[in-house]
C-alpha cells in the first residue's frame, strides 16, 4: 500500500510556470499515439518487463503515460499513487523487478523530454524554462511510481516470509482435541508471537482441549521470550485449553522463575512422553476424574 | 493533518466508536487481525481513562510515517484533573478507583512507542504508536 | 443492545451479540444475577465469541459477575474468547484468574455438568 496521504506536486509558484505545465500538457496530449509508441518501443529495446508480452507493455504504457500526463496537469497524484499500487498489484507476481519499474518511468521521463528538446529546439529560453517546469514535477512523478512499487513489494515479501514461518512451525494434532506445539531452535521475539498466535488459532480450528508445548528443543531462552511462553500459557487458557509444557531445561526453568512467574502454576513434565500421557489422562482416556485433573491444572 | 480521525470522547459509548474507528484505519494500514485488536484495545483503555477520570476528551487516530515503516498513532487528550504520579500510574495494579490498574501500563505493552504528559490541574496528553512489523 | 438471556434447564446462557456499551454490561451483571435467584440457575454461560475487544473494564465485570454468582451457588463459565482477543488481554496483563473459560457453549455445557456432578 501506498502512503495515504492527499499528496500533490510542489505547486509550480508563479502563473509563468503554471503557463508553461499547460503548454506542455497540450503538447504531449496531441502527440500521444507516437510518444507513447516510441516510449513502449524503448522499453522493449531497453529489454525491460520481459515478463510482459509486448502488447501488455503497450497496454500498461498507455495507462501510465494517460495517468502521468494527468498528473502534470492536474498536479495531484493520487489517481496516478492508485494506478501505480494496482499495477504493482499485478506485476509483482509476474516477477517483475523494482529497478525495471524505475528503469520505465525514467525511459519515459527522457522520451518526453527528448520530444521537448525537438520542438523548441529553436527557443533555448523557451526550452530551459519549459524543463524548470517539467523537471521538478517528473522527478516526483517518477518517485510515486517507484515508491509505490517499493511498498507494495515489501508488503508482499513480508507475507511471503510469514507463511514460510508459519510452515516451520507446525501445530500437531496427535489425537482428537490434542494439539502438539514442538518448538525446536533459536526463538526470538518475533517468532515467539507468530507461534502463540499459530497455536491460539490451532486451538480454536481443532477445537483443541490440551495443547503440549515442547521445548526440549530450545537451547536458550531470553527474558522476553519466556514471557511469551507465559502468555501463550495463559492465552490457551483464556480460549479454553489447558497447556502442558514438556522438556523445560533447568536454565529456562530459572528464567522464568527470575522473571516473576511461579512455576507451580504452570503445568510442566519432564518429557514430550509424559506430557502425551498427562494430556490423555486428562482428556479422559483413562480413569481419572477429570474434574479434578483440570481443577488441578 | 487531514488524515486525523477525531473522535470526541463524552460518555462511554464514544469508547465503542473510537474503538471502530481505530479498527477500521488499522485494517487499512495493513496491520494484521491480531494487531487490529491490540489496536482497538490499547484505545479502549486510553478512552475509558478519558471517560472515567477526565469526564471528557479526544481520541485522535492517524497514519504514522516512518522511515522505513508505516504505522498507526493513537493520541489520547482531555483537560481533565490530570495524574498526579505518572509513575505511580505506570506501575501495574496502581488505580485511584479500584480498577485493575493494567490501563495505562497494558497500553505500553501493546504498543511500540508510548509517551505521556500530565500536568495536575490542566489535563493529560499520551501519545502511541504501533508500527507495522 | 441488551443481551439476551436464554434459560436453558438448570443453566442460564448470555450471549453477548456485538460491542458492548459499559451500561450493556452493568445491565447484564444485573439480569445475570436477578434470574439466577429467580431460576435457581446451577450454571451460567457467557458467551463472548462475538466480542472483538476485551479490555480491563469488560474483564472486571465478567469476573465480578463470576464471583457475585459463585455467592449464589452457581458456576460461571465464559466461552467463546477469540484468539486475537485472547492474545490481547494476556499481553494487557488480563488473565480472568479464578475464571473458568470454555471453548464454546457445547463445552461450556460439559463443564457446568462435570461440576454439577462432582458436587452432588
Ligand atoms: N486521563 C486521565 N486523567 C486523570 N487520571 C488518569 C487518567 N488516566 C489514568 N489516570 C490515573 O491513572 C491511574 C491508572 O490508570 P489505569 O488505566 O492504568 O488503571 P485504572 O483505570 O485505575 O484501572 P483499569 O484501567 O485497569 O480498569 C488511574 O487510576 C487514574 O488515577
Ligand atoms: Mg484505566
Amino acid at each position: 500500500m501506498v502512503n495515504k496521504k492527499p499528496a500533490s506536486v510542489p505547486q509550480p509558484p508563479s502563473t509563468q510556470s503554471t503557463e508553461l505545465l499547460r503548454e506542455l500538457v497540450a503538447h504531449l496530449s496531441e502527440h500521444r499515439t507516437q510518444l507513447r509508441e516510441e516510449w513502449a518501443s524503448r522499453i522493449t529495446e531497453a529489454q525491460l518487463l520481459t515478463a510482459m508480452t509486448k502488447d501488455e507493455i503497450f497496454a500498461e504504457a498507455t495507462s501510465v503515460y494517460d495517468n502521468y500526463v494527468e498528473a502534470l496537469a492536474t498536479g495531484t497524484l493520487e489517481a496516478l499513487q492508485s494506478y501505480s499500487r494496482n499495477l504493482s498489484e499485478r506485476i509483482i507476481p509476474r516477477g517483475v523487478e523494482t529497478h525495471e519499474v524505475v528503469g520505465i518511468v525514467l525511459l519515459l521521463r527522457d522520451v518526453l523530454a527528448r520530444s521537448l528538446f525537438a520542438k523548441y529546439q529553436g527557443d533555448f529560453t523557451k526550452l530551459n524554462r519549459i524543463l524548470d517546469a517539467y523537471e521538478p514535477a517528473a522527478n516526483r512523478i517518477a518517485n510515486t511510481v517507484a515508491v509505490g512499487f517499493v511498498q507494495e513489494r515489501e508488503r508482499v515479501i513480508r507475507q511471503q516470509q510469514e507463511a514460510i514461518r508459519e510452515l516451520s512451525t507446525p501445530v500437531l494434532q496427535v489425537r482428537e482435541r490434542l494439539l502438539i506445539l514442538p518448538i525446536i531452535g533459536v526463538i526470538d521475539p518475533q517468532r515467539a508471537r507468530q507461534l502463540t498466535e499459530q497455536l491460539l488459532r490451532g486451538i480454536r480450528t481443532n477445537r483443541a482441549k490440551v495443547v503440549v508445548i515442547d521445548i526440549t528443543g530450545v537451547a536458550a531462552m531470553d527474558a522476553t521470550v519466556a514471557n511469551h511462553l507465559v502468555q501463550t500459557v495463559e492465552a490457551s487458557r483464556l480460549l479454553g485449553a489447558t497447556v502442558i509444557v514438556t522438556g523445560l531445561s533447568p536454565e529456562i526453568a530459572l528464567t522464568i522463575v527470575n522473571i516473576g512467574v511461579d512455576l507451580g502454576k504452570m503445568n510442566t513434565v519432564g518429557d514430550l512422553q509424559g506430557g502425551i500421557e498427562q494430556a490423555e489422562r486428562l482428556l479422559g482416556y483413562k480413569v481419572i476424574p477429570v474434574e479434578e485433573a483440570t481443577a488441578a491444572a | 493533518m487531514p488524515d486525523d480521525i477525531r473522535v470526541l470522547i463524552r460518555s462511554n459509548l464514544d469508547i465503542v466508536t473510537a474503538r471502530q474507528e481505530g479498527r477500521t484505519l488499522a485494517a487499512r494500514t495493513g496491520f494484521s487481525a491480531t494487531d487490529v485488536t491490540l489496536i482497538a484495545t490499547a484505545i479502549s483503555e486510553l478512552a475509558r481513562n478519558i471517560v472515567s477520570y477526565a469526564g471528557q476528551g479526544e481520541i485522535v487516530l492517524r497514519l504514522a510515517e516512518g522511515t522505513n515503516s508505516r504505522g498507526v498513532m493513537i493520541v489520547s487528550r482531555d483537560s481533565g484533573p490530570g495524574i498526579r504520579s505518572v509513575d505511580d500510574a505506570m506501575r501495574d495494579g496502581y488505580s485511584t478507583s479500584g480498577g485493575l490498574g493494567l490501563g495505562l501500563p497494558g497500553v505500553r505493552r501493546l504498543v511500540d512507542e508510548f509517551f505521556i504528559e500530565s500536568v495536575p490541574g490542566r489535563g493529560t496528553t499520551i501519545r502511541v504508536t504501533k508500527w507495522l512489523r | 443492545m441488551e443481551v439476551p438471556i436464554l434459560k436453558q434447564g438448570r443453566y442460564l446462557i448470555a450471549t453477548i451479540q456485538a460491542a458492548l456499551s459499559d451500561e450493556d454490561l452493568l445491565h447484564l451483571r444485573r439480569a445475570l444475577l436477578e434470574r439466577v435467584i429467580q431460576f435457581r440457575s446451577r450454571g451460567v454461560i457467557v458467551d463472548v465469541t462475538a466480542l472483538d475487544v476485551m479490555d480491563s473494564f469488560a474483564t472486571r465485570t465478567l469476573r465480578d459477575i463470576t464471583y457475585m454468582i459463585r455467592l449464589r451457588g452457581a458456576d460461571t463459565v465464559i466461552v467463546g474468547i477469540q484468539p486475537e482477543v485472547a492474545f490481547a488481554m494476556v499481553q494487557l496483563g488480563l488473565t480472568l484468574e479464578g475464571v473458568a473459560t470454555a471453548l464454546d457453549l457445547e463445552e461450556g455445557l460439559a463443564h457446568l455438568e462435570r461440576r454439577a456432578r462432582s458436587s452432588s
